[in-house]
């Protein structure tokens, strides 16, 4: 059953559009997220949903009722700011209360519910201190326990854990799904960190200019992307320039070797790029049954994973190998093979439109 | 005296110190013997007058004797504490008319806030005298007749100082808005059900609370010394008590200025040190 819709949501500025006919439908406890570069218009569809922003055309509806046009208070909506936003001027006890105090709840009914939430959030002993006496990481999870005290019918988080740092971040959004599968609360996670969005989503909305690029489960959005910018701004994404040989028998060219295609196309001689993931690639021949041989470029350590950067004519592709103690790097200038399978390879048309997405998500990360 | 120049960018100069982290001891160097002579100047420039007034208030006989008068006079303290209890009224009422404004200057018309700074700035170019002709010309008769009473009479001089507190409170105010997040916490407190009273109340004016305590100190002592406006509207004020006093005697008017002059240091005081005391407070409001 669908809990939180929204249907042809269009937000216009002046002649520019922010947000582009906007539709989606969440289930009941569903975590979704949106994904995209700033700019996107993926805040403005939030700010919208929680009604900061009136939408030029459209409707948004909660448990079936037309909340379009109700003022930010009156729409029962918990929302989670980058900025903490906390009241500087309250003890956290009291910012967690706010929300009921406003809805004059009894006292006792009020601290009870308040104590609840510090234990949810692990800080039961934090009530009496002011934000300022709080790192950042547990500001925001008074203020994930302040928006969740007034049983909202839908979560907003608006990057909650841009401000934080990297090992806080990672905690911090694992307790957040936590606590969100334990109510079952409905949410929508802003966040321009595609790592965020899929390792915490039941769906990933990705957003481009003001419009949606594709809506899908984070394996869908990884594995087949449906368009070049998705495929480019979600993980990282060797893009190759190949001649077509023979489309009806997916062979393809790239500065000379030849490789298959996952999919038969048609033609022959036109110019394609290539997509294929670091991940899909393995140094030697044993990826699969499509091989490249070029000059090592770099070599980066990056923990776990060491990736390379091989140039094969003019293109450059990058491979990833799982960090092992016993593992033989490649050293730079060294000419080797690599090889992955017909079927990690996606083949977008064109030149321009993937170098273009590229360039985007690349000024904007 | 009544109205320093430049207090309006005092305001913003404490506000600033009081946000400013404590500035690097200065390193001694041949540059410093210039600033000791600079503010050597300074100090003498403003502690010569209160010296010399003090000196002239003591040559009454017995010594501080023009003290004792002025305290004795029942006029004193009468014209006092009707000049602080219309201070305080001013600040409530300039308050009330001053933070939702600038609030909502700031959160929903960014655009108009030269103008609304321009016209805050409008007591300073437009004299004190002109302002109460104004008022007792628009307000003498039909349909306000308000001059000819004396309740009239002082919600017309509450009228006219709450005009002239406008530089200092609205200053004092913008600043304060500019260190906490507002857009933010009007967002929070509206997504957890607030009005727009109960952000008003619950969130806004708390956190504007030592703004408010400058704007408000600064007001208190300009009413408490104002003379024009007083005078035309014939109030029982401390200002032109000073004057009348100065008319008839010789060494009580410098006794009566000294002490309002401490008066004012010790409002002066009070908000430094209750400044100081919820620095942090105001600081972690801005923290992003």
């Amino acid at each position: 059953m669908t809990f939180l819709t929204l249907t042809g949501i269009q937000k216009q500025f002046g002649q520019t559009y922010a947000v582009h006919d906007f539709n989606l439908s969440a289930e009941k406890g569903e975590f979704v997220s949106f994904l995209g570069p700033s700019g996107c218009g993926k805040t403005t569809t939030l700010r919208m949903i929680a009604g900061f922003e009136q939408p030029t055309a459209g409707t948004i509806s909660i448990g079936g009722n037309d909340i379009t046009n109700r003022p930010p208070n009156r729409r029962n909506i918990g929302m989670v700011f980058q900025s903490y936003a906390l009241f500087p001027n309250m003890t956290v006890a009291d910012n967690i209360g706010f929300g009921l105090r406003v809805r004059k709840r009894p006292k006792d009914q009020i601290r009870k519910r308040v104590d609840e939430l510090l234990g949810l959030i692990n800080l039961p002993d934090k009530g009496g201190r002011y934000p300022y006496q709080l790192s950042g990481g547990q500001q925001q999870r008074v203020a994930l326990a302040r928006a969740l005290a007034v049983e909202p019918e839908v979560l907003l988080l608006d990057e909650p854990l841009s401000a934080l740092d990297a090992k806080i971040r990672v905690a911090l959004r694992k307790e957040i799904r936590a606590i969100q599968r334990q109510f079952g609360i409905t949410t929508v996670y802003v966040t321009h960190d595609q790592e965020e969005a899929l390792s915490l989503s039941d769906r990933v909305v990705v957003m481009s200019e003001g419009r949606i690029e594709q809506i899908g489960a984070p394996p869908e959005i990884y594995n087949f992307p449906a368009t070049p910018f998705v495929a480019s701004f979600v993980g990282t994404l060797n893009l190759l320039q190949a001649t077509v040989v023979e489309g009806e028998a997916a062979r393809l060219s790239i500065d000379g070797q030849e490789i298959r295609g996952a999919r038969p196309g048609t033609g022959s001689g036109q110019r394609v790029t290539v997509a294929l993931r670091p991940e899909a690639v393995e140094l030697g021949e044993t990826g699969g049954s499509n091989r490249l041989r070029g000059l090592v470029e770099d070599v980066s350590f990056l923990g776990s994973i060491v990736r390379t950067r091989v140039r094969i004519g003019d293109e450059t592709l990058s491979f990833d190998q799982f960090n092992d103690p016993s593992m033989t790097t490649s050293a730079i200038g060294e000419t080797i093979t690599v090889s992955f399978s017909p079927e990690a390879t996606l083949v977008l048309e064109g030149r321009a439109s993937a170098d273009a997405a590229i360039e985007q998500a690349i000024a904007e990360s | 005296m009544s109205r320093p120049p430049g207090v309006a960018d005092a305001i913003e100069s404490i506000a600033a110190a009081r946000d400013a982290k404590p500035a690097a001891k200065p390193r001694r160097r041949a540059g410093s013997l210039v600033w000791w002579i600079v503010f050597l100047i300074g100090f003498l420039y403003f502690f010569v007058p209160l010296l010399g007034t003090f000196v002239f208030s003591m040559r009454s006989d017995p010594l501080f004797s023009a003290y004792a008068v002025v305290v004795d006079d029942p006029q004193f303290a009468g014209t006092l504490f009707f000049s602080f209890l219309i201070g305080i009224i001013t600040i409530i009422a300039s308050s009330i008319l001053i933070v939702p404004t600038a609030f909502w200057v700031r959160l929903r018309l960014p655009r108009l806030r030269p103008y609304i700074e321009f016209i805050t700035l409008l007591p300073f170019v437009i004299p004190p005298i002109i302002l109460v002709f104004g008022l007792l010309r628009s307000y003498s008769g039909d349909p306000f007749p308000l001059a000819g009473t004396d309740f009239g009479s002082n919600v017309l001089l509450v009228a006219a100082y709450v005009v002239l507190s406008f530089p200092y409170m609205y200053r004092a105010v913008d600043t304060g808005l500019r260190a906490i997040d507002v857009r933010s916490l009007t967002e929070a407190s509206q997504s957890l059900g607030a009005s727009w009273f109960t952000l008003m109340v619950r969130v806004i004016f708390p956190n504007l609370r030592v703004s408010l305590l400058s704007g408000a100190f600064l007001t208190l002592a300009i009413v408490v010394g104002e003379y024009t406006i007083a005078t035309f509207l014939a109030r029982p004020a401390f200002g032109p008590y000073i004057s009348l006093l100065g008319g008839n005697k010789a060494y009580e008017p410098a006794a009566v200025s000294l002490i309002s002059f401490g008066l004012t240091w010790i409002a002066m005081g009070l908000l430094t040190l209750i400044g100081r005391q919820s620095k942090q407070k105001i600081q972690i409001a801005g923290a992003h």
